[in-house]
């Protein structure tokens, strides 16, 4: 099919970029940090008790997942943004929208590109952090798979809305706009946090409507929510935990949102002069 | 049943009028060449046809079809103003590609490939990326990338820029060859050569407008309208014998053995030299003299050098 072939080539068009490269010695630098960090904690005389040293080690994997989920986002972003826009801008799209299969399927099946692409990554890197912990502490993470799937669907709405704006945009635009919407979403999710925990409904409120906007943030704290120590109310005083746990209302809303920005993108796309 | 057919097709970039009342029509297995100064709207014209840009007003069918029919894109093939693909492709590796979405099968694609690199002479280059490839080269390929499917429709904006002579004379061939394939072509251009060897009827736009449509006879201008000048070298002319021509031309200017001629119609031109021969003259030659393109061009165009 068509659409496969373009997911395919994609892909690959992805794979040879010198971002992807980078992306993957930073991701094996970061990886071999957090192994190292991992090997040297509680050596010595002070090694705490166990009980903290579970929760310290939950702690670290939301740690080392917040990192993924952060590259994850940047390389949907940074891999996406010269596809649509750059190919409009260089003409070589005309060769492609030209062929026998609708505009539609030309932009879905980049998405798809990127969309394994990014699964890879994510799979890979959730991996690896696992590995890492289970092999030096025997510590088997709890839902890694929910996680790591809300990992990916917080780089798929970057994704999206990158190609987006790619659509009515130049590549250096819609890169801002979409990292300027994470941003927001990143520090909305914050606002929300210390709104919870010190009891302030008003900066809850904004929280909630940034995710709106942009519901990355709430799916990496979804993620982050299953990860946490079993221990009950214990995460709270993480960095990288969850004082105010987005509800599963929240994962629905950002699967419609998803949907309704990649229905938009091929439909502005499908429209536009090339 | 004409490939193409374009009634009153417009189009507006914001205020600015780009393509007005485009009308035409092209029948199979017709060489078309599409002329015109640079701005003129002949890309613009093709991007509408090729559904790749919006018409702001009009209608036009392709292969029979409405614009932006996505099914008869499989019989139609276009070379971009501009060809450019991801430079990390191997020349090969990007024929096949488009094969593939062209809608042939994997065995398909790879023969016509290795077919088409070889016809645009990058036989030797296949395995090169396209990153490494000079501007005539991509030209070439993207030549290759238009045919290989092929289609019953061929649209080439500029097929030739960049090319060398070589290149060139490539052109002029597959373009015959596509005729006698029995493929339509569009052609764009503003090289009046090009147009001249190998079209069969050629529009001269400006502006936006089709200002006029010359059928071309062996890569000459059909006389527009009625008259055409001859020059004429025969011995054993006279008054009386040049009376006689009153029915179909009128002498221009007589002397000697030189003599000028305004026949009225191009079809009376048989009748003309046979009646000459026929009273007694000795022709030695007999010119019909047809506007050339670049007169043509000039003439309805324009020679400003400016936009
Ligand atoms: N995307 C666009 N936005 C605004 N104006 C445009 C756009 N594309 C073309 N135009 C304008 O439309 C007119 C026709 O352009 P077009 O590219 O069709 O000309 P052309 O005949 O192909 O010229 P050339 O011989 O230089 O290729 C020009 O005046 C150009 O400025
Ligand atoms: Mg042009």
């Amino acid at each position: 099919m068509k659409l496969l072939l373009i997911a395919a080539i994609t892909l690959r068009e992805a794979a040879r970029r010198k971002v992807l490269l980078a992306a993957a010695l930073l991701s094996a630098g970061y990886l071999a940090l957090f192994a190292l960090g991992v090997a040297t904690q509680f050596r010595g005389p002070h090694a705490p008790a166990v009980l903290i040293r579970q929760e310290i080690t939950a702690s670290l994997l939301q740690l080392a997942l917040y990192g993924v989920s952060f590259l994850a986002a940047l390389l949907a972003i940074v891999s996406s943004l010269e596809t649509v826009a750059g190919e409009i801008g260089s003409g070589a799209i005309q060769a492609l929208a030209t062929k026998p299969l609708p505009r539609w399927q030309l932009l879905l099946g980049k998405w798809l590109g990127f969309a394994a692409l990014l699964a890879g990554y994510v799979a890979v890197m959730t991996a690896g952090v696992t590995l890492v912990l289970w092999l030096g502490r025997g510590y088997a993470a709890p839902h890694l798979f929910a996680a790591a799937a809300l990992i990916w669907s917080e780089a798929l709405v970057l994704l999206t809305l990158t190609l987006w704006f790619a659509t009515f945009s130049s590549p250096l635009a819609s890169g801002v706009a979409a990292l300027g919407l994470y941003g927001l979403a990143f520090i909305g999710g914050w606002v929300e946090q210390i709104g919870a925990l010190t009891g302030h409904p008003g900066a809850v409120r904004v929280g909630i409507v940034a995710s709106l906007i942009c519901p990355s943030e709430e799916l990496w704290r979804r993620a982050s929510y299953l990860l946490r120590s079993p221990l009950p109310g214990a995460s709270r005083f993480t960095p990288f935990g969850v004082a105010s746990a987005p509800s599963g209302a929240m994962v629905v809303y950002a699967a419609v949102y998803l949907a309704a920005i990649l229905a938009l993108a091929l439909r502005h796309f499908s429209c536009r002069d090339l | 049943m004409a490939v193409i057919r374009a009634e009153g097709l417009y189009k507006f970039f914001g205020s600015k009028l780009a393509v007005a009342n485009l009308t035409l029509e092209i029948a199979p297995g017709e060489i078309f060449g599409f002329l015109g100064p640079n701005g003129a709207g002949k890309s613009t014209s093709v991007k509408m046809l090729l559904g790749l840009a919006r018409p702001s007003g009009g209608r036009a069918t392709v292969l029979g079809r409405p614009l932006g029919d996505v099914a008869c894109r499989a019989r139609i093939g276009f070379l971009p103003e501009h060809f450019r693909f991801y430079e990390w492709l191997t020349a090969a590796e990007l024929l096949r590609f488009h094969g593939r979405l062209a809608g042939l099968d994997r065995r398909t694609a790879r023969q016509r490939a290795a077919h088409w690199l070889d016809r645009v002479g990058l036989a030797a280059h296949a395995g090169q990326r396209l990153g490494q490839f000079s501007k005539g080269m991509r030209q070439r390929l993207g030549l290759a990338q238009a045919l290989l499917h092929d289609p019953e429709l061929v649209f080439l904006d500029e097929p030739t820029s960049g090319l060398d002579p070589g290149g060139r004379w490539l052109v002029r061939e597959i373009l015959r060859e596509q005729r006698a394939r029995g493929a339509a072509v569009f052609l764009n251009s503003h090289l009046l050569g090009e147009v001249e060897s190998t079209c069969d009827r050629v529009a001269f736009l400006r502006e936006g407008e089709i200002r006029a449509v010359r059928p071309l006879v062996h890569g000459a201008l059909a006389a527009a309208q009625g008259s055409v000048p001859v020059e004429v070298r025969a011995g054993g002319l006279g008054a009386e014998l040049l009376a006689g021509l009153a029915p179909w031309a009128e002498v221009v200017a007589w002397a000697g053995d030189h003599l000028r001629l305004e026949v009225r119609r191009e079809a009376d031109l048989p009748a003309v030299a046979q009646y000459l021969v026929a009273g007694g003259a000795a022709i030695f030659a007999f010119t019909p003299r047809r506007a050339t393109l670049e007169e043509a061009f000039a003439a309805i165009v324009g020679r400003e050098a400016g936009l």
